[in-house]
């Protein structure tokens, strides 16, 4: 009905940090450059502040804008809805933001602190595990047998998390 | 992965899922080098990388975490990220892998 009743910014800029957390997870997560440091979800984060605090400014100036209007009685806005939605919408954001700070910066940085794991020029305790065909394999034999026809200049051992 | 190999790098790949588990993975990623299965986290402990009950259903499992040994089995360098989204990069690894004989 009246363009200007939608608050457009407040909505981009809740959409927009919805977009800057999950964008992290799903995209950025993929490229070295965005995921070290986040930078770019923390730039989409403070365009979505951007657009939230025109927003609530929006929701705020309606009451005035609204004065003469609702003298004449004609197409009233309704001032508390839209500064509830601003407000809801406004809170919402800062929580994703929150959220998003403490899945990059906090809980990622629980991990144990590994004290005894095998330090630079020390020797790497032998095993022996099961590969995919569920056959014994041993680093001893990983570190002796041929890498593309030659005898191997090293191994790199990778521990993932696994349970994916 | 395939750069490790051609410069004379294995790369193993070690986690608590099931031979199984692994295959299922090493098949839909096309990873052609070895993964070995540690579902007593045995290895992970003797290594001191068990992440105590960070499995999604609480299980034990690896903190991420990448050691290259030289051909004695001598650590050469090490990677214990402090941020589980933070991971080694390959040429990181590949500089070092160059000064290895």
């Amino acid at each position: 009905m009246n363009a200007r009743r939608i608050n457009w910014p407040i909505w981009a800029g809740f959409l927009l940090s919805l977009i800057a957390f999950l964008s992290y997870f799903f995209v950025f997560v993929w490229f070295p450059v965005t995921r070290d440091f986040p930078w770019a979800n923390l730039l989409l984060f403070a365009l979505a502040a951007a657009l939230l605090l025109v927003g609530v400014r929006r929701a705020l100036a309606t009451d005035r804008s609204s004065d003469p209007s609702s003298t004449l009685g004609v197409d009233r806005p309704h001032p508390t809805g839209s500064k509830i939605v601003a407000a809801i919408l406004a809170t919402l954001s800062v929580a994703i933001f929150g959220l998003f700070i403490f899945a990059t910066f906090i809980i990622a940085r629980r991990l144990p602190i590994s004290h005894s794991a095998p330090q630079i020029s020390q020797k790497a305790p032998d095993f022996t595990l099961s590969d995919t065909n569920g056959k014994s394999v041993s680093l001893s034999e990983l570190l002796a047998s041929p890498v593309n026809g030659n005898a191997p200049k090293g191994v790199l051992l990778v521990f993932y998390r696994g349970y994916w | 992965m395939a750069k490790f190999e051609g410069v004379g790098i294995r790369p193993v790949a070690i986690s608590v899922d099931t031979p199984e588990v692994s295959r299922d993975l090493r098949e839909k990623a096309g990873y052609t080098f070895t993964f070995l299965s540690d579902p007593k986290a045995e290895v992970i402990r003797r290594y001191d990388l068990l992440h105590a009950g960070a499995g999604t259903d609480g299980q034990d499992i690896a903190r991420p975490a990448e050691f290259l040994l030289d051909s004695a089995g001598t650590v050469r360098w090490v990677n214990l990220t402090e941020n589980y989204w933070v991971r080694a990069r390959p040429e990181q690894i590949l500089e070092v892998a160059k000064t290895l004989r």
